[in-house]
């Protein structure tokens, strides 16, 4: 009991406090940049030249990849919030790599969505089992499997170490499934049309991709702020509201 | 540590002939497939290595949220925690014992279900190599995802759900080898070697892993 006391007050006072006032500057000034790359990389998207391929729907290209590649980067944010739990048990840690889990599920299903809008049309497909997809496709799977994990405990605090473990152990095991993936492919299928191998990019479309992954790094920063936030007064009104019903038992007893 | 080995395999032997079961699922998963995909045995001689794959996934994730839970409950999880011994080592023995009683189970009865899902004798030989060297990988993971789901009373879905996603590649590399030894130009010992170096990573990342966990939610 003792020991959950402490957590509390860490929780109620030290750290988070001077977090949420970090977060509370943060948050507009992200969101500004956020807003003002989406806006640049979007208008560079639309004047981007026609793929004498693909046509016009090479601008699902801009939407697209920078999806993916969130979807990677969020599990490495979720990675070393977990290597902050597990080491040096930082409370700030665990808050994090809870409010990434949903960020990262939904670029990797945004990810999937306009992949298989775009394939649509290109390969007139909207699903092939190949290597990509299908590594994506087992990423979310894990993204689930970790919130479902985050929400099966009665105690928030008690959630931190499982998640953290299972998240580090989801690393270890996710190049397998890239590079495995990748294997399983070239060692039955001969190259298919679904290849996302790409021929080097012009210039032409290679700016607006990548402030579009600015963009969308700047989203989720501030998505991501913004969670913690919410996560860490929704902490706080719990332990409001278990030290009042305390108050309150106690004065019921006497 | 022999000595935890054998508890282990005693206890689930008596509570309840655990290995059979496990054969008995494998059996019934086996089974379920012709009936799905039709008697054509051609389609299932095709079909076979991954029915046998899946059926041996499925039923290695049986128990697994028994590995820890029953300690926990009866108190003696605390005992293995504080003991001399490093407590990854007895998680290792522990994930071990596991397998001994879901996974060898299916090895060995494996050429039955080959010649009933009509594998030659090659394959039937290349799915038991495979198997053998492959299915321990998923009690080491799954002990991870035991570890984790300790204190939940019905961890019992999450832990299916948590484990499978992460042993995907041994499934995907176990297939390409029997493939690899049943049709000419695909390679056997490259996805074969794959199992073994995923079945030794997990060997030590596993019960590390696990014993994090356990010795922090020891209450």
């Amino acid at each position: 009991m003792t020991v959950e006391t402490t957590k509390l007050s860490i929780w109620a006072f030290a750290n988070p406090t001077r977090f949420m006032g970090f977060a509370n500057k943060a948050i507009p000034m992200l969101a500004i940049i956020a807003i003002a790359l989406s806006a640049i990389g979007l208008w560079m998207s639309f004047n981007a030249p026609e793929d004498y391929q693909q046509g016009y729907t090479v601008l699902i290209m801009f939407i697209h990849v920078p999806t993916a590649w969130l979807a990677m980067m969020t599990y490495s944010v979720m990675s070393l919030s977990a290597i902050g739990t597990i080491v040096w048990r930082h409370p700030l840690a665990d808050v994090s790599l809870r409010s990434a889990a949903p960020l990262g599920a939904m670029f990797t299903f945004l990810a999937l969505a306009t992949g298989s809008l775009w394939g649509k049309p290109m390969w007139g497909t909207w699903w092939e089992w190949d290597a990509r997809m299908t590594s994506v496709l087992v990423l979310l799977i894990i993204y689930l499997g970790l919130i479902a994990l985050s929400k099966a405990f009665d105690e928030p605090s008690e959630a931190a170490l499982p998640l953290a473990v299972m998240t580090l152990t989801g690393f270890a095991i996710i190049p397998i499934i890239k590079f495995s993936v990748d294997w399983w492919n070239t060692l039955h299928q001969p190259a298919s049309v679904s290849r996302f191998d790409r021929p080097a990019m012009g210039p032409e479309f290679l700016y607006p991709l990548l402030i579009m992954a600015f963009a969308y790094m700047a989203i989720f920063f501030t998505l991501h702020m913004m969670a913690m936030r919410n996560e860490i007064l929704a902490r706080r009104i719990r332990t409001m509201k278990m030290s009042a019903a305390r108050k309150h038992s106690a004065k019921g007893a006497t | 540590m022999l000595a935890l080995l054998k508890r282990e395999i005693l206890l689930s032997i008596r509570a309840g002939g655990g290995a059979l079961t496990g054969v008995l699922f494998f059996l019934a998963v086996v089974s379920v497939f012709p009936f799905a995909v039709g008697p054509d045995t051609k389609l299932l001689s095709h079909l076979a290595p991954a029915i046998l794959w899946i059926g041996a996934l499925l039923a290695s994730l049986l128990g697994l949220d028994r590995l820890f839970a029953q300690e926990r409950e009866d108190g003696s999880l605390d005992l293995l925690v504080m003991q001399s011994h490093p407590l990854a080592l007895t998680i290792f023995v522990k994930a071990l014992a596991h397998w001994v009683m879901t996974g060898l189970p299916l090895v060995i009865a494996t050429p039955l279900f080959g010649i009933m899902l009509n594998l030659s004798p090659l394959g039937i030989g290349a799915t038991m190599i495979t198997l053998l060297a492959g299915t321990p990988a998923i009690s080491f993971i799954g002990a991870v995802g035991a570890a984790v789901s300790v204190k939940l009373p019905r961890g019992g879905m999450l832990i299916s759900v948590l484990v499978l996603p992460l042993v995907i590649p041994i499934l995907i590399f176990g297939v390409a080898a029997i493939t690899g030894a049943l049709e000419e130009p695909a390679p056997f010992t490259a996805p074969f070697l794959f199992v073994c170096a995923i079945t030794l990573f997990t060997s030590v990342l596993g019960p590390l892993a696990a014993s994090i966990m356990l010795r922090h939610s020891a209450d």
